[in-house]
């Protein structure tokens, strides 16, 4: 199939579908409106489900009822619908069933605004709903991974019976880009031995994040660790660009990896020997990717569209075997490349030090940024 | 050698700002290039200021919006005020005159001053001033011929509309001389 | 010589097959149990039980489905409704059920509960209206009745402080999506009987397509009433009752006219 000019949401929600999405519930919010906009006019074509729902808290129960039957379904939102949805999160990952929840992440805390953003790094990352469990998070940063990973958060949702989400800032969803989309996978015949769909001809089942007694709830955590741990083991995904001879490694995630890369382009040129580490899959981190790429570079700069949620987790890999220095943007404002090459000039030129205070002069360099009118 | 062009597309919503920056993008991606195309979203495109970046290069693309780019078209005076001046030297400005009581001031970018509106009123059609400024972009821009944009009209505008495509075609090719015309005075 | 008595033994009483045969935790006096047999009897008497995915609420009725032998899964708190959507939307061919009490359904849930009526969801909803939160130990619900004591209305509920019992029945007989609405008790046997037809005429409005169904059941609560089973259903004809009258609220009128 060829290239067509894509828009994001809409090329990842005919990705949901071509990867076998049988229920789509969602709300809209900007910037992942266009999402459910596509949705609403293609799976009623395709006799599949579609509801707008009432609110997201509605929506994310939808899912988890369409996904107790064993068909693939999901929804998609922005931050704070995310935020709604967290409660039915946790039942999902309590209960062990597979779903793909979508985040076109925008700028807060609170209402906050429209603009892209990566302020929920942490919300996604580390849970974000109550209890022991832990999602797959990818983050693609582009139309066409966006695509592609929609199809392998599917994938890894029901390998793993797990909560997979895909998380890209609103550039990525509103964005056209020149993408393939994958042809139409068949749906599958067979129901998992779990699925909850009416007991004809076998023992009735049930399905249910309840264990009252804590014993039980711990056995099921166990097994939802271990799970993790395998996880952990089979699914890392990273990009890397002019690492093999790099002094200095820029880190960052979908949209802040991107425009690194447009800064590491032009330092580049200037002899700066700089090159990107981009995380795809957030959750699984890769650690020991990272840990080895501090023992050959010089320094590390760690670019986000957030205060420096990611900052925090490279830092415990890294341990202080190099410095770790920072640059973000904040409240919807995503970074121009000139910003972040300066930033590698700076790296390059005075010599990172390791004293503690990075986010405190990540945060002087910004407001005199701001002040300047950048 | 990467040759990337950023473009900015400028204007007041519903001036055509997001139509004229998409199409770049497709005639840009049917020629080979690599694109990408992002818009400003949400409340502020309803009635307000609308623009988007269109970004053409031969290599991968990094960064989809840019501080500074290489062509901008401002098709209202507050588009132009808050872009010629962030136009990097070499760089390209169709400014819409029609919605300007000023010069433009950059002596070191090229700088067209194109009646748009009037263009397009005589052509019969005020609602092909986005393609006016376009054709004068074409002009000046070292990638994509007003054939290629034809082409991409051709290929890419919905069937509901194509009735509307020679009007855009005389609207770009009126742009394109107009622009030419201004740099040879 | 004496002839042989011919004996006989006609059953005439038996567990239904769509209920399991664990032991409930529901108190003694508790009319849960009744609910859950009508329940049963229904599927069972309609030929649903190998088609039949019934969803359980947060409340005292969390474990139904340790007691139903159906499939089944268990909601959020109040979002059964949502649930239940999600399964009747990519299995439209199945029955699907919430069984829900009132602060589930009428308080936390009271969103879901309007919207899957008005959408006109094909599922049916078995509403246990006993006026008051069991689970968490008698706090006052939605439905708790003026001047009643609750372990959160100390002195009674007070209408100027915490308003008035909520109507959910009449409420929803007004969406356009509900094709059967009513409310009945189970205080005594003639009730009963009359609420195990409403649950059958609720699946049948299901069955046949007509939208959305729902029986509300005044139920019992001696344990956080604190009056004794039998009290409590007095309680529930002498004060329930005239505020949750028993009526039929939207009939089809296909229903209307079915003979079940």
């Amino acid at each position: 199939m060829a290239k067509q000019l894509l828009k994001g949401n809409e090329a990842f929600a005919e990705a949901a579908i071509r990867a076998g999405c049988e229920g789509f519930f969602g709300y809209p919010i900007t910037p992942s409106t266009e999402f459910l906009e596509h949705m609403a006019k293609r799976m009623p074509e395709l006799g599949r489900a579609f509801v707008q729902a009432e609110s997201e808290v509605a929506a994310i129960n939808m899912v988890y009822g369409a996904v107790c039957t064993g068909k693939r379904a999901m929804t998609a939102s922005s931050s704070p619908g995310i935020s709604l949805m967290m409660e039915g999160i946790s039942y999902i990952a309590g209960t062990e069933v597979p779903a793909v929840i979508v985040n076109v992440m925008r700028g807060g805390p609170g209402l906050g605004n429209i603009a892209p953003s990566q302020g929920d790094y942490y919300q996604m990352v580390k849970g974000g709903g109550h209890g022991d469990y832990f999602p797959i998070v990818l983050a693609p940063a582009s139309v066409q991974e966006a695509i592609d990973q929609i199809g392998l958060a599917f994938d890894l949702a029901d390998k793993y019976r797990s909560v997979v989400h895909v998380i890209v800032d609103g550039n990525i969803g509103q964005m056209m880009e020149p993408a393939e989309l994958p042809p139409m996978r068949p749906l599958p015949k067979d129901v998992p031995e779990w699925a909850v769909n009416g007991a004809k001809g076998r023992a009735a089942r049930s399905l249910s994040s309840i264990y009252i007694d804590p014993k039980d709830e711990e056995v099921t955590n166990i097994r939802l660790v271990r799970r993790w741990m395998e996880i952990e083991k089979n699914e890392v995904r990273y990009t890397e660009y002019f690492l093999d001879d790099a002094e200095i490694a820029v880190i960052g995630f979908g949209t802040a990896g991107r425009v690194a890369s447009s800064a590491i382009n032009q330092a580049r040129e200037e002899g700066i020997k700089v090159g990107l580490f981009r995380p795809i899959t957030l959750a699984p981190f890769p650690k020991k990717q990272i840990e080895d790429l501090s023992k050959h570079v010089k320094s590390i700069l760690v670019v986000e569209m957030n205060s420096g949620m990611m900052l925090d987790d490279i830092q415990s890999i890294v341990q202080g075997r190099v410095p770790v220095e920072f640059f973000g943007r904040m409240g919807g404002v995503t970074p121009f490349p000139d910003e972040i090459l300066d930033e590698i000039r700076r790296v390059n030129t005075n010599e990172a030090v390791i004293n503690g205070q990075v986010r405190a002069e990540w945060l002087d360099r910004l407001e005199k940024l701001i002040e300047e009118g950048k | 050698m990467t040759q990337e062009y950023s473009i900015i597309i400028s204007g007041f919503g519903g001036q055509g700002t997001l139509f004229a920056g998409q199409l770049l993008a497709y005639a840009a991606m049917d020629n080979g290039y690599q694109v990408t195309w992002i818009p400003s979203y949400g409340p502020e495109m309803r009635g307000g200021t609308a623009h988007c970046t269109t970004i053409i290069s031969n290599s991968i693309i990094g960064s989809p919006v840019t501080r500074s780019p290489y062509a901008v078209i401002g098709l209202n005076l507050p588009s132009v005020d808050k872009y010629e001046k962030v136009i990097p030297a070499g760089g390209i400005l169709i400014a819409n005159q029609s919605l300007m009581n000023r010069e433009l001031v950059r002596s070191d970018i090229k700088g067209v001053l194109i009646p748009a509106n009037e263009i397009a009123e005589q052509l019969g059609n005020k609602q092909m001033t986005n393609m006016v400024t376009v054709g004068a972009l074409l002009a000046h821009l070292p990638v994509l011929s007003v054939e290629a944009l034809e082409q991409a009209l051709k290929d890419h505008l919905p069937p509901r509309k194509q009735q509307w495509l020679p009007a855009n075609v005389d609207a770009m090719r009126k742009g394109f001389e107009f622009a030419q015309e201004a740099v040879a005075a | 010589m004496m002839l042989a008595e011919k004996q006989t033994m006609d059953l005439i009483y038996q567990r239904p097959e769509s209920l399991s045969d664990a032991i409930t935790h529901y108190c003694p006096g508790c009319t849960h149990g009744i609910a859950h047999r009508l329940v049963a009897e229904v599927i069972d008497e309609m030929g649903l039980r190998e088609k039949t995915i019934g969803v359980a609420p947060v409340g005292c009725s969390v474990f139904a489905y340790n007691y139903f032998n159906t499939d089944y899964v268990e909601a959020a708190h109040g979002r059964a409704p949502a649930m239940a959507t999600g399964i009747k939307r990519v299995l439209p061919d199945r029955t699907v059920y919430t069984y829900q009490g009132d602060g589930d359904l009428a308080s936390i849930g009271m969103a879901e509960i309007m919207h899957v009526a008005a959408r006109g969801e094909n599922i049916t909803v078995i509403f246990i209206n006993n006026a008051i939160y069991g689970m968490t130990g008698g706090q006052m619900a939605p439905t708790t009745l003026p001047g009643m004591r609750t372990t959160s209305s100390p002195n009674g509920r007070d209408v100027e402080l915490s308003g008035y019992p909520i109507r959910m029945s009449e409420m929803l007989a007004t969406m356009d999506g509900a094709g059967y609405i009513v409310r009945r008790s189970l205080h005594n046997p003639a009730n009963i009987r009359k609420a195990k037809k409403a649950i059958r005429l609720a699946f049948e409005t299901q069955e046949h397509g007509l939208g959305f169904s729902m029986v509300e059941l005044l139920s019992s609560c001696p344990t956080n009433w604190k009056v004794t089973p039998n009290e409590a259903l007095t309680f529930i004809a002498d004060h329930m009752v005239p505020v949750f009258p028993l009526d039929d609220f939207k009939v089809h009128p296909a229903i209307a006219n079915l003979k079940v």
